[in-house]
């Protein structure tokens, strides 16, 4: 029998230098905290660097979404390189490419328009979520427009 | 006779899902901003983990400060295991401890608690900065 998908485990990257790296990480409070609350667990993406075991059992027993804010995935490929089996990566640059009125400024603290962006792109995030844990029964992801890494 | 460094690399912890870890990374810019903008250099330690021997020498190039939000201490067993041994470790907790400040517990959304605790933060990082740059 298969097991069940209970979460989703959700990493974003974080990244300090750029205002994007900051709407990945809200875009995972929004969708952890606001959009899908039961659903998903938000962990620390450096804690991948640890090997810490609880980390990387997470990683391997649920399906996983990650945000990263621009075309270097650095947190993609964190979790590749730690043999997550199933995730689905997105990059908050492609929701601001899709909503170009909310420039995100700011990286300690975001403007508005970077928190409506994160918002509305956790909003869109809601439907893989559901999708990840109803494939979660035979262990598959449908397929999405979006960077699918299966193993 | 060795040259003094001319700038210190500040690493925070990513620190997502730990209130520690905002405050961290919120420190961080901080100093980078408004401290000690022209002495100090970072980089995102994703960037750092995920990033190829460019991105490996950054501690090589630097004196580091890790700056982590709890006392898991990701930034600072990460820049030891990728790079080299950082030059200062500071954790979270643990300035806010010495300074009688009181825990963190928002993750987003800082109130003036937060924004006293990360100007706390800062302000030990800022110290650390210039306690290398002044070593002989
Ligand atoms: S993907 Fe990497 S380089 Fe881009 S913002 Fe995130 S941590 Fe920084
Ligand atoms: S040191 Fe703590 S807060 Fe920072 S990334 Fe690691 S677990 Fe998260």
């Amino acid at each position: 029998m298969q097991k069940k998908c209970r979460k989703v485990a959700v990493f974003a990257c974080s990244g300090i230098g750029k205002s994007l790296g900051t709407v990945a990480r809200e875009i995972g409070y929004e969708l952890t905290e606001r959009v899908r609350p039961h659903d998903t667990l938000l962990t620390c993406l450096a804690l991948l660097v640890i090997n810490d075991p609880e980390t990387q059992k997470l990683i391997t027993e649920n399906p996983v979404i990650v945000i990263d804010g621009c075309s270097l995935d650095c947190a993609r490929k964190s979790l590749e390189a730690n043999g997550a089996p199933l995730v689905k990566a997105y990059q908050s640059i492609d929701f601001f490419k899709k909503h170009k009125d909310l420039k995100p400024e700011g990286v300690a603290e975001l403007n508005d328009a970077g928190k409506k962006l994160a918002a509305l792109a956790a909003d869109e995030l809601a439907g893989v979520v559901d999708e990840l844990l109803r494939g979660g029964d035979d262990g598959q992801a449908n397929e999405s427009r979006n960077h699918i890494l299966q193993r | 006779m060795t040259d003094k460094p001319m700038k210190v690399g500040i690493i925070s912890c990513s620190g997502e899902a730990i209130p520690g870890g905002t405050i961290a990374r919120v420190a961080c810019r901080k100093v980078l901003d408004d401290l000690r903008p022209t002495q100090c250099v970072t980089i995102c330690l994703p960037l750092f983990i995920a990033g190829g021997e460019e991105e490996r020498m950054f501690a090589n190039t630097y004196p580091t400060i890790t700056v982590d939000g709890c006392e898991k201490r990701c930034a600072a067993l990460g820049t030891e295991k990728l790079s080299a041994r950082p030059a200062g470790t500071l954790i979270v907790a643990e300035i806010l401890r010495k300074r009688g400040l009181c825990p963190i517990t928002k993750l987003r959304g800082l109130g003036a608690e937060e924004k006293d605790a990360a100007q706390a933060v800062a302000e030990e990082i800022a110290a650390a900065i210039d306690e290398i740059l002044g070593a002989e």
